[in-house]
């Protein structure tokens, strides 16, 4: 349906009249449409959809996402989920 | 933070079944809307992990599987005319049409190129004034704006020779079909989160309220889906409905006001015609009159072509989540991805290619999967 994927914005310029960028996806650098995020900065994430960035990437959010996750760890008084026995 | 390995972790995978485990008294039945997630959940065994307390049904949510038959046959018409270059994304070109398919029409030597983005195809006519130019336009919100964009800029540029075959379908309308379907066994929703980053959750509010099922906007690594599974249960234990957005870093209520303004003015809802489920009111769209010079349906003259769907192909019970691929007799014998008798085995986001990839055997009966990727 949508297969996207997250990528670092390295560059920022215009073609054709549109503003454009290069993403860099570890390593594998493409050319991506950046016009429906254009307060996006240099080295800020989005994600990319069929060479379009539909959004950036919001690292507070991500890390906020993360810590609720490391917050379940202190489910103490089940050893191992039998979900997993 | 790249987004990716962080969302990977095993140690996030056994804390938030910790949780799940603390709070389940019930099994429940959860429908994911996407096929990039239904692919997630197959490729790392959520659906195993939760065998016995979750039931996970797979939605509607591959573009090329829903795709109507119709539409095919079309692109197969139009591809076919002389001086005509026509570009697609490549799930597409294997997906059966009535008589032929777009990789066999190439191989007849019609001009067919794969696009990984439809900028390619408005470069490609740009550098090709004399040919017609053609792109197949399928998918759902989150594919809309970039293909709205391509003919925004064809406008401007007046790009005489460019022109879309538009197939669009629209989530809210197809889950509002499934849901009040008399067969449905849907309790609660993982949201496409894509489809959510570009349109928002606020059209979702209406459904949670109409069919008092909890809607989860989720992402698509392994642990956000967990962790949306996870939200989904804790509702449905405690009775609630409501909107619990899972993939924070990527949806906003609001959605993307720029893209879903693109859309506005160079598309309409209409109805459309699924593959599979019939036609569901305005769950599509189509060019705006004021960028009809664009609508490669009014360009091309439109033959009226006989479609028929394989007689075999169970996929309409398969995208209604009322079957799984392994309860159809053709999966994986005559029907494997290279050679599919219908989308969901082509698509790289299609439920039966998910099964044959990840070589998911129900029941005594154990098929023999030969495995020929």
């Amino acid at each position: 349906m949508c297969l996207a994927v997250p990528g670092k914005v390295i560059d920022i310029f215009k073609e054709n009249g549109l503003s454009m960028g290069r993403v860099d996806y570890s390593g594998t650098i493409a050319k991506v449409c950046l016009e429906y995020v254009p307060e996006i900065q240099i080295g800020q994430y989005a994600i990319v959809h069929a060479g379009f960035a539909i959004t950036i990437l919001n690292e507070e959010l991500a890390e906020y996402t993360l810590s609720t996750w490391e917050q379940y760890d202190k489910l103490k008084d089940k050893q191992s989920p039998d979900i997993l026995s | 933070m790249k987004y990716i390995d962080e969302f990977r972790n095993p140690i996030h995978a056994i804390n938030i079944l910790k949780q799940i485990d603390a709070i389940w008294t019930k099994p429940h039945m959860i429908m994911e809307i996407c096929g990039g997630q239904t692919h997630t959940i197959m490729k790392y065994g959520i659906d195993q992990l939760l065998a016995g307390k979750v039931e996970l049904i797979h939605g509607p949510g591959c573009p090329v599987c829903v795709t109507p038959i119709e539409s095919i046959d079309n692109a197969l018409y139009i591809a076919s005319l002389p001086d005509v270059i026509f570009t697609s994304f490549g799930d597409m070109l294997r997906v059966p049409g009535s008589h032929n398919d777009l990789l066999n029409l190439r191989s007849q030597g019609a001009d067919i190129r794969i696009v990984y983005s439809p900028l390619e195809s408005l470069q490609i006519a740009r550098k090709n004034p004399d040919k017609q130019v053609v792109f197949f336009a399928i998918g759902f919100e989150t594919t809309a704006p970039g293909n709205a964009m391509t003919i925004f800029q064809a406008k401007k540029e007046g790009l005489s020779n460019y022109s879309v075959l538009v197939s669009h379908v629209l989530v809210p309308p197809a889950l509002q079909y499934i849901l009040s379907a008399p067969s449905n066994r849907v309790q609660g929703i993982l949201a496409a989160g894509h489809v959510c980053t570009i349109n928002g959750w606020k059209e979702y509010e209406t459904i949670t309220q109409k069919y008092h099922v909890p809607i989860v906007p989720t992402g698509f690594e392994p642990i956000d889906i967990l962790d949306g599974i996870y939200k989904v249960i804790k509702q449905l234990e405690s009775g609630d409905s409501y909107i619990d957005n899972q993939y924070l870093r990527s949806v906003h209520k609001e959605g993307n006001i720029h893209a879903q303004e693109i859309v506005h003015q160079v598309f309409d809802v209409c109805d459309q015609k699924w593959r599979g489920l019939g036609v569901i009111p305005a769950s599509g769209m189509k060019i705006r009159q004021e960028y009809s010079d664009f609508d490669a349906e009014l360009r091309f003259e439109y033959k009226d072509i006989s479609s028929y769907e394989s007689s075999e192909c169970i996929s309409s019970l398969i995208l209604q989540g009322l079957k799984k691929p392994s309860m159809c007799a053709v999966f994986a014998k005559e029907c494997t991805p290279s050679h599919p008798l219908g989308a969901p085995m082509v698509s790289g986001e299609g439920v039966c290619s998910a099964y044959y990839k990840y070589q998911r055997i129900v029941g005594s009966e154990k098929i023999e999967v030969m495995c020929d990727q």
